[in-house]
């Protein structure tokens, strides 16, 4: 059904933190491997080896550069896939209930035998999170790897997102964001974590942890005074060299 | 947004399809016999065509039938129900005058109001989406509504209603342009809510997160026709409204009056068009676009 179930007391979700991501998309090649090998239509590519290569993927990474008003640029990398949100908007569009909200843990699924491929869920997540794909003609979306979390015949290790097993920066976190008490909770406490597009009333599960602030240069060097490389004041055999090699025909003036 | 030829289609001819079959429905003209069934089969090749041109954009189209179930929350099940139940009741309200020459006016009524509400919730489909500010307004289900009785009463010959309604709603529209046009700013939704990188400083889109394209710029991030919005804008006002209304006015006859039908179809596929190519999803923020 698409009406959303009342809200889960479990809300499994993920928890990213920007300060450690260094951007080497390993998360998106490890989800778009189990995705294409496990539960549901594989994800498909399109003239992969031509000239306009294409395909689904349930989580990209962005990189963004930051201006501060004073100081130097940051470039923060950015990866985004479903945040399973609690007020789903992706879920309610649905016309046919193959897009639904699980009342046990709150992942936000496609039943893909009900899906028309209409593609009005991707039209109402803001955060484009959905791809409809262009073989399969259905809806696919981040599905919380609902097939490793609680898969029995993994080692106790691997019952986490493909992405969050992959990272190697420990950038991802997986957790259950409606007890308070866990993990991931108390990283989002310690850290500020926030919403992504707070003002679309979505109540994402999934949290960003924001970069910490960067080190300061200090405004000296002890040393620099001693280490004054160029000779600025033109005298001596530096002075010559300059005005005899300026003299020469293309030389710097 | 991605302007879809099939979901224009559809949104132009059902439209006008069901604009017609709102007048029927309400006794404005009361054909019978063989005249009846060339009226209702002009509003059924409309309605019932632009419908099929819609399932040509489903990835799954055998399965629409699952559709009609979600009525509780989706618009477009809603949609699919009440476009049944209009074409049920107009085809027996049709039956009585081609075969019986009688007008089950109650039937009618209700045929009538159903067919309208066809076009209500198809408008509420994008009225609905919050992730495209554009859309998010009341002018949204006020201009579907619009066009369609009026396209209905230029196709069912009613030269005062139809030249009221076509001039309101070219006033309309020209209104939802001009508010539409500073929507999505402010929606308040930005690069900075986007990211949540606001508090740091100014943020732009470095390196996006694949060399190619994908699905969700294919169909979202529509910026090629927009150039040409302005001029687009006075052709639609001029072909869909304009026209037809000075046709209108002339001495009466029915090449004029055919004209007026051809250009105003032809105007209202121009504002189709430009209802989605101009309106901006706000997941175009996250590749620094829109």
């Amino acid at each position: 059904m698409t009406q959303l179930p009342p809200p889960s007391a479990k809300k499994l979700g993920l928890v990213i933190d920007l300060d450690t991501c260094v951007g080497c998309h390993a998360c998106v090649v490890s989800c778009k491997g189990w995705n294409t090998e496990n539960y549901g239509a594989p994800l498909s590519d399109q003239d992969a080896y031509g000239a306009n290569p294409s395909g689904t993927f349930l989580n990209r990474v962005h990189s963004y550069e930051v201006q501060p008003e004073q100081g130097e640029a940051q470039l923060i990398h950015f990866p985004k896939s479903c945040l399973h949100c609690e007020d789903a908007p992706c879920v309610t569009v649905c016309p046919t209930g193959a897009s639904y909200k699980r009342a046990e843990d709150g992942i936000v699924l496609v039943n893909e035998s009900d899906c028309i491929g209409c593609g009005l869920c991707a039209w109402a997540c803001p955060y484009g999170a959905r791809e409809l794909d262009a073989k399969e003609g259905v809806m696919k979306k981040c599905t919380l790897c609902v097939d490793r979390i609680y898969n029995e015949n993994l080692p106790e290790e691997d019952r986490q997102p493909a992405c969050v097993r992959t990272c190697p920066s420990g950038a991802r976190h997986f957790g259950d964001l409606g007890d308070e008490n866990s993990d991931v909770s108390k990283l989002v406490a310690e850290r500020g974590g926030f919403d992504l597009m707070p003002e679309q009333g979505t109540k994402p599960v999934n949290k960003y942890l924001p970069p910490r602030p960067k080190d300061e240069m200090p405004e000296f060097d002890v040393l620099a005074p001693y280490l004054e490389p160029i000779a600025s004041d033109g005298k001596g055999f530096v002075g010559w060299l300059d005005k005899a090699l300026s003299a020469m025909p293309g030389g710097a003036k | 947004m991605h302007p879809a030829s099939s979901v224009i289609l559809f949104n132009t001819f059902s439209g006008l399809g069901f604009g017609l079959l709102f007048w029927l429905g309400m006794g404005a003209i009361v054909p019978m016999g063989s005249s009846a069934f060339i009226w209702f089969a002009i509003a059924y090749i409309l309605a019932v065509g632009g419908l099929i041109a819609s399932t040509f954009h489903l990835g799954h189209p055998e399965r629409a039938i699952k559709a009609f179930s979600q009525w509780k929350t989706s618009w477009l099940s809603r949609e699919g129900i009440c476009a049944v139940f209009a074409l049920i009741v107009m085809a027996i309200y049709g039956a009585g005058l081609v075969f019986f020459e009688t007008p089950l006016a109650l039937l009618g009524i209700i045929g009538g109001i159903a067919s309208l509400g066809v076009v209500f919730t198809t408008s509420m489909i994008y009225a609905q989406m919050k992730t495209v500010p554009r859309w998010r307004h009341w002018t949204t289900p006020a201009m579907y509504l619009t066009l369609s009785i009026g396209g209905g009463a230029l196709l069912s010959g009613q030269v005062l209603i139809a030249s009221v309604l076509l001039i309101v709603g070219a006033l309309l529209q020209v209104f939802a342009w001009m508010t539409g046009d500073t929507r999505f700013k402010a929606s308040g939704t930005n690069m900075e809510t986007a990211t949540g990188l606001g508090h740091i400083g100014k943020v732009r889109a470095f390196e996006p997160p694949h060399t190619g394209t994908n699905y969700l710029m294919r169909e979202f991030v529509h910026q090629v026709g927009r150039k040409h919005a302005e001029k687009l804008r006075i052709i639609t006002i001029g072909l869909a409204f304009v026209l037809p209304v000075i046709l209108l006015l002339l001495p009466f006859s029915h090449v004029l009056a055919a004209f007026a039908v051809l250009s105003h179809i032809a105007g209202v596929l121009t504002l189709r068009w430009l209802f989605f190519a101009q309106a901006e999803h706000v997941v175009g923020l996250y590749y620094g676009k829109r």
